[in-house]
């Protein structure tokens, strides 16, 4: 499965979480696929989606707060699954499209081939963690989205970029503001 | 005497409601008052970034951000505020504890030490150094700024004003 689809899949089950997307492709996908007030789109600061997201969800904790991550993101900041595990955010559920590659900059490799993200997760302290296979993915993500986080959702999904893909056209204030009223709405 | 009791109180009377970082020996008596009364809800961060990017969710969630680091931890903190909280137009207070003051401090704060403020400067970020007979007065000031400017801002911790907890 191409990213792009897994990215419309995922984005086809949300209902009113809160959205935090890492840089690069997935966050236009993204876009592409359902664009939302309440999807904020990180555009820099690569490996932060996970704290956006966790600062989001402790914030907010009648809220339900899904990072849609890639492994390149997850390896820059593994220490912040224990932080998520340790502050027990229980409304804070983690997707991580993993094509084993830096698939914004040319699919140069990652090393998520040889190491097993949702294990790290799961050592951390999340409450779930599995991988699962992309062919099921459409049919997991209901529960997935029902389950007391942290919870990570890991699928593989191959490398290479679609055509069509759109930019965000938000300017960086802008989906910032609209996140915010989906925050606080 | 140390200011730690009237810090907090600035920080409350200024909105502050959400703090993460990572300890510094000049914040000693902060940290020790966090972890001793839940009610802050401090977070300890495994990073200076990750503390931002808390911070920046926290912020969008309707919450006012305060940020916890020593000056080593501005260099980690470089892109997350470039990158994020300047073109996203997301204010947080960043507690900069002044390590290297005067060039008189271990080998490793010397540099930060020298250059904070000129750092602070080249990423176009407003700063103030803590006095210790003006702490309710630098936490107001710096607030208006990062208020109505929509950036970090940095409060600049030197030795002696929050090393203990009263």
């Amino acid at each position: 499965m191409h990213r792009a689809e897994a990215v419309r899949l995922v984005m086809e089950a949300v209902r009113d979480e809160l959205v935090v997307v890492c840089n690069g492709m997935i966050g236009r996908e993204a876009f592409t696929a359902k664009d939302r007030e309440a999807n904020f789109y990180m555009i820099g600061s690569m490996g932060l989606a996970l704290s956006i997201g966790l600062g989001t969800a402790l914030a907010r904790p009648e809220k339900r707060v899904l990072v849609l991550d890639g492994d390149g993101n997850v390896l820059m900041s593994t220490g912040v699954l224990a932080s998520a595990a340790a502050a027990g955010a229980k409304n804070l559920l983690h997707v991580v499209l993993d094509n084993e590659a830096h698939g914004s900059t040319g699919d140069q490799a990652t090393i998520s081939s040889k190491v097993r993200l949702e294990a790290i997760a799961k050592a951390s302290g999340y409450r779930w963690a599995e991988r699962v296979p992309a062919e099921r993915l459409q049919q997991e993500l209901p529960a997935f989205l029902a389950r007391e986080g942290p919870a990570m959702l890991l699928v593989k999904v191959e490398k290479g970029n679609l055509h069509g893909i759109a930019r965000v056209i938000h300017e960086p204030p802008e989906i910032a503001r609209r996140f915010a009223r989906a925050c606080q709405a | 005497m140390p200011k730690t009791t009237e810090f907090l109180a600035a920080l409350e009377a200024n909105g502050y409601d959400f703090f993460a970082g990572v300890p510094c020996s000049l914040l000693k008596g902060v940290i020790r008052r966090f972890d001793a009364e839940p009610r802050w809800g401090y977070i300890s961060a495994v990073r200076e970034d990750s503390a931002v990017g808390l911070a920046a969710g926290a912020w969008m969630s309707g919450k006012k951000p305060a940020v916890f680091l020593q000056n080593s931890g501005l260099g980690v903190c470089l892109n997350a505020l470039v990158s994020l909280n300047a073109i996203y137009e997301i204010p947080t207070l960043l507690v900069t504890t002044w390590r290297g003051q005067g060039g008189k401090d271990a080998p490793e704060h010397l540099v930060m030490g020298e250059i904070m403020q000129s750092y602070f400067d080249l990423i176009k970020l407003p700063w103030r150094v803590l006095g210790k007979e003006t702490v309710a007065d630098d936490v107001a000031a710096i607030t208006r700024e990062i208020d109505r400017r929509k950036v970090p801002g940095g409060l600049i911790v030197p030795a002696g004003i929050l090393d203990a907890s009263r």
